[in-house]
């Protein structure tokens, strides 16, 4: 064999922080070639997707704005990642965190307490964790695994959903829409910048990232998921109880991702509509390998997420090209980073003899 | 017999066929112990790519033949990077998924709305003239088109060849043990490799049939969850052929009788009975993984760990 890979015998630490810019500009390249394929001008496509939308403040806030649910729930499905627990349902955990949380504002729609909104984020939290308490419960009694439960109760979640804003949840006075009526000011997220859309929100997400980072650098937590992650023997041995693991893990992720619902129905959305998230849930996975399973990687990772959400839109604005691009970039983006990321634990080496023996990685 | 009851029964076969050829594929690929978490996204490229063949050239079998191999296109990339660069399969999965949902939007941009006249069904005019039982041969067992019939003969043929031929004894020790296969001198990653192709280009048939015979349209996100029924099906059969195809009917029939129950005048919601396949599934998966002892016992030992030999 001319080309192969060598054990490096530890991770590269410097390949771990590489390996992101790696991949973005890797997918830069190839979304050239792809707009090239699709007979659109690549420079202009490209200035299109990435500079544009941000070139103006509102442009600028609306990054924040599509960045808060991304951080808020590929820092809770991070710590989960870290431990192996694959929750990949936080699209329904958001869901039912928007319904749980934006239930409250329509029970209450004549309210103008303080209150309100304190509640309808606990309700949020509560709705995203027993959401994702039926995988956890699932998992540790029956063994069942958490990615194919997870990712069926999104399907129930959002059907829920729909019946719900069909039937008893729609508006009354709104001319026989699928939508709920619109919620209280005092349900609504407060702005942080006049005349845009970025919303408090954007702290709750700040509020994750900085808590996700003591608990992962400081607490004992912390320390138990990361070992059972690379160790799962040792961990054992050190007496960590996987079972509890997995519930957090769960119930962390599951809580983030009902909190990123209730921010977005009461921020951007004011009410509640047939599609709450365009695909949130599933693009803050990428978010979380992104940001290197890291709260403050995350951080950024989220918002350049945020960043291809907006220039799908513009793009389809300005060049009529489908919207649906912007799924082909962060598909492509995670792709060209778990190809970049073998690079953390082994190097290429040219040529060479072979010799036998076999090693395992850890699927 | 009631009046609906053979209606129901063909559009059963209908629903659970892409079943049958997206979980058969995914078992021989767990099979060879690699997880493709991908079936979802193969699909519906399948699906995309079948269609867009179909509409463009009129082809019947070039459309079928174009879903498949979109599909192990798609399965490519997969193997590439689980195999040859190493890449967590969970997470590769996942991203096979969210890129062949993305891609298919992109693909399948401008053929919205188009239409595909079918396949060609087999037809045994004399056999459906026996009196009282030969409509309902008929419908059952006659009259469909070739597809069907080919999701048959696939189930029989991947039981055959993973329980009786050498080289799927071959395919099930790398399974089970790759170091050990690797020792003996098999070929692991190419053996991974091909089944990971033959995984997708049977999710691309699945996909294949959705858009061409089961609706037969292009909407975006058509497949609608069934991939990742799919993965759950072969879990439910406990990776065994036969079982994933009663597993098959068992869910496209669930999904049909959710279209059915409002027409036989049942006061349910359509979104409540719509939930029944996915929680279903939840169900089923929990009855099958609670005892242990029987998923070891069937499940590939090496189900998901990536293997490198060492030089």
């Amino acid at each position: 064999m001319l080309v192969r890979l060598e054990n490096r015998g530890e991770i590269s630490k410097a390949m771990v922080y590489a390996s992101p810019f790696i991949a973005v500009v890797l997918t830069l390249i190839a979304g050239v070639f792809l707009f090239a394929l699709l007979g659109v001008n690549p420079v202009e496509a490209i200035l299109s997707f990435f500079i544009t939308p941000i070139s103006t403040l509102d442009g600028f806030a609306e990054l924040f704005v599509k960045g808060t649910p991304l951080v808020l729930i590929a820092v809770g499905l991070s710590f989960g990642f870290q431990a192996n627990v694959w929750n990949i349902g936080a699209e329904g955990q958001l869901t039912v965190g928007a319904l749980a949380g934006g239930g409250l504002a329509l029970l209450f729609f004549a309210s103008e307490s303080l209150f309100l909104l304190p509640a309808m984020a606990a309700a949020g939290i509560l709705g995203g964790m027993a959401w994702a308490a039926i995988p956890a419960f699932l998992k540790t009694r029956y063994n069942t695994n958490e990615i194919l439960t997870s990712l069926m109760l999104v399907y129930v979640a959002l059907l829920l959903l729909s019946y719900l804003i069909h039937g008893p949840w729609k508006d009354p006075d709104g001319q026989n829409f699928p939508e709920s009526r619109l919620f209280p000011d005092a349900g609504i997220l407060p702005v942080m910048i006049e005349t845009t859309r970025m919303h408090v929100g954007w702290l709750f997400a700040l509020a994750a990232v900085a808590t996700g980072w003591i608990l992962i650098a400081r607490h004992v937590i912390g320390f138990q998921i990361r070992v059972t992650g690379m160790a799962p023997m040792a961990a054992s041995f050190a007496g960590f109880k996987e079972k509890r693991i997995i519930w957090i893990t769960l119930l962390m992720s599951g809580g983030a991702a009902g909190l990123a619902g209730m921010v977005e129905v009461s921020g951007p959305i004011q009410q509640i509509v047939p599609n709450i998230s365009p695909g949130y849930g599933f693009t803050a996975i990428i978010v979380a390998f992104l940001g290197r399973l890291h709260p403050v990687g995350v951080l950024f990772a989220g918002l350049l997420m945020a960043l291809t959400y907006l220039g799908g839109e513009n793009a389809q604005i300005e060049m009529n090209l489908p919207n649906a691009v912007t799924g082909v970039f962060q598909g492509m983006l995670l792709f060209f980073l778990l190809a970049a990321d073998v690079l953390i634990k082994y190097r290429v080496k040219f040529g060479g003899p072979k010799t036998a023996g076999a090693a395992e990685g850890a699927g | 017999m009631p009046e609906w009851f053979i209606p129901f029964l063909l559009s059963v076969v209908t629903a659970s066929t892409p079943f049958v050829f997206a979980g058969i594929g995914e078992l021989v690929v767990e099979k060879s112990g690699v997880l493709n978490l991908g079936v979802e996204g193969m699909m519906i490229v399948g699906a995309v790519s079948a269609f867009a063949a179909g509409v463009t050239t009129g082809s019947g079998p070039l459309a079928v033949f174009t879903g498949a191999f979109a599909g192990a296109a798609m399965a490519l990339i997969f193997g590439v990077l689980t195999l040859y660069l190493l890449s967590n399969q969970v997470a590769t999965g996942l991203a096979l998924t969210l890129f062949g949902l993305g891609l298919s939007a992109l693909m399948g941009h401008g053929m919205v709305g188009k239409t595909f006249p079918g396949l060609p069904h087999l037809e045994f005019p004399l056999l459906e003239q026996i009196p009282v039982v030969g409509p309902l041969i008929g419908t059952l067992l006659l009259g469909h088109d070739v597809l069907v019939y080919f999701s048959v003969v696939l189930v029989i043929a991947v039981g055959w060849f993973l329980n009786k031929s050498r080289a799927g004894m071959v395919l099930r020790a790398v399974g089970e043990n790759h170091n050990a296969a690797h020792s003996i001198g098999y070929p692991v990653n190419l053996v991974r490799l091909l089944a990971v192709l033959f995984g997708g280009a049977m999710a691309g048939l699945g996909g294949a049939y959705l858009s061409l015979v089961h609706t037969p349209l292009w909407v975006e996100n058509m497949t609608a969850g069934r991939g990742w029924i799919a993965l759950a099906l072969v879990v439910f059969a406990s990776w065994r052929p036969a079982r994933v195809f009663v597993g098959a009917y068992l869910f496209g029939g669930l999904t049909i009788m959710q279209l059915h129950a409002q027409g036989l005048g049942i006061e349910i919601p359509p979104q409540v009975l719509a939930m029944a396949p996915y929680l279903a599934t939840i169900v089923v998966l929990v009855i099958i993984s609670r005892d242990s002892a029987l998923v070891r016992l069937n499940a590939p030992a090496c189900l998901g760990k990536s293997f490198h030999a060492t030089g």
